[in-house]
């Protein structure tokens, strides 16, 4: 009989981190607060840079943990120490005594309504990155269906690298999404202009630069340099865009029949909840503290628990993925160091 | 007229709405590598005639995409053709080449 591992979380972080202890030996407890597996990428359509179907991503781990015990629609009501490990209670009753715990408890999406001037939630034509993945998905948006869709526009770090809004971090992915749902966009709507906001573009990850380049010599993105002031709506329900072009050093304003906002990745709420039942603070920059972050960042001060995926901060899925197989190997050591 | 020692000033706001796209167009079927421009500034800071003149093939560039073209031929008018940005340009673009594309459709155009 093996350890009992609890892994909080059933995103990309968790499912790997799971399958990679599964092939260990291990039997991981997996806990989820929704519905289903795969966190946010469930909701979306294609990964940069391949294009690669979300749902086969999410399908392919999903397979690969089917022997791990998965609660779904279930949540850590409380978590007690004890001599050797940990003694935890989910809210469906089960409770569990284990010598690991793995916080892979992801990221919350900003809420672009906090950013009023943008009138997401106010305005019938805003709408945010992970709206239009729905629509990608389902085809249903009153915002886009049966519209007449002529320009579009994509404002980049809505929520991100604002002292203001609470976050002044980059979320490193918003960039490059931005790029892949113009591209996409203009393929659906090949006669529309394309424009994005941005103040200085962070790609920075495999094939990034070419998703640049290509938005730009084959889709005809206009990339303007420029934080996005403020938003108003015209009498037609289009919305009219303010910014600085501050290539050409001059205020600049244009209408838009549709515009997307880059709602940036900010710390799950409910996981600093959790957190602070097995005593992991919160670090200065709002994300789950590691011991540090440099060589352990997937592990914390308080024994036996640890951090993957976007707990301690914004990662792309192969971040996450290689951060949950370093954190397999991690609590394996720690559990073959403990016998 | 009443003098009271104010005036009204025009807006320097761009409005994208009205701008004409049509000579970037054009330029873009001659020379497509103007889409790849990134504004990174190193062929400004190579020009020998820029610091006289103004002359930046960035801003040039810029300008043809605000559909600002009398500004743009302004510029054009202090390159002497030395081909330096064409070396330094990180994105390959023959930028000596685009200039002569470009001046190619003004003359044209003056026809």
């Amino acid at each position: 009989m093996k350890d009992n591992i609890v892994i909080v979380g059933g995103g990309i972080a968790g499912m790997e981190a799971a399958r990679q202890l599964l092939l260990l030996g291990y039997k991981p407890i997996l806990v989820e607060k929704s519905d289903h597996l795969g966190g946010h990428v469930a909701d979306w359509h294609c990964l940069f840079p391949d294009m690669t179907p979300a749902q086969q991503v999410v399908k392919d781990l999903t397979e690969q943990i089917k022997d791990a015990n998965i609660f779904l629609e279930t949540e850590v009501s409380f978590i007690n120490k004890m001599k050797m490990g940990y003694n935890v209670m989910f809210s469906n009753g089960v409770n569990v005594i284990c010598k690991a715990i793995l916080l892979a408890t992801g990221f919350d999406l900003f809420d672009a309504s906090k950013k009023e001037e943008y009138g997401y939630g106010i305005y019938d034509q805003v709408m945010t990155n992970k709206d239009l993945e729905h629509w990608f998905n389902t085809g249903d948006d009153k915002r886009i269906t049966g519209k007449d869709i002529k320009k579009i526009g994509f404002v980049h770090c809505v929520g991100s690298r604002d002292v203001k809004a609470g976050n002044q971090q980059c979320s490193k992915v918003c960039c490059i999404t931005a790029i892949k749902q113009a591209m996409e966009m203009k393929e659906r709507f090949p006669d529309a202009e394309v424009y994005c906001f941005y103040m200085d573009l962070r790609l920075f990850g495999k094939k990034y630069e070419d998703f640049y380049i290509k938005a730009q010599m084959e889709s005809g993105v206009h990339f303007i340099r420029g934080r996005v002031s403020e938003v108003s709506e015209n009498l037609q329900g289009q919305v009219i865009v303010k910014t600085e072009d501050t290539l050409s050093g001059k205020p600049a304003k244009i209408t838009l029949d549709l515009l997307v906002l880059m709602a940036g990745i900010v710390c799950n709420r409910e996981a600093v909840q959790t957190a602070s039942m097995v005593q992991v603070p919160i670090d200065s920059d709002g994300f789950l503290k590691s011991r540090d972050n440099i060589l352990n960042i997937i592990e914390t001060d308080s024994k036996g628990v640890f951090l993957a995926g976007t707990a301690t901060g914004a990662k792309t899925i192969p971040e996450t993925a290689a951060e949950a197989r370093a954190v397999a190997l991690a609590i394996h050591n720690y559990l073959v160091s403990q016998q | 007229m009443m003098e009271f020692g104010f005036s009204i000033s025009p807006s320097s706001t761009m409005n994208l709405d009205k701008v004409d796209f049509s000579l970037y167009e054009r330029l873009c079927e001659i020379e497509p590598d103007a889409k790849k421009c990134m504004a990174c500034g190193s062929c400004s800071a190579t020009c020998t005639a820029g610091q006289w003149t103004g002359m930046s093939v960035r801003k040039v560039l810029l300008d043809i995409q605000r559909g600002k073209e009398a500004e743009a031929a302004r510029l054009l008018k202090g390159c002497m053709l030395c081909g330096k940005c064409t070396m330094v340009c990180p994105r390959g673009i023959n930028t000596r080449h685009l200039i002569l594309s470009l001046c190619r459709i003004y003359g044209e155009d003056e026809k």
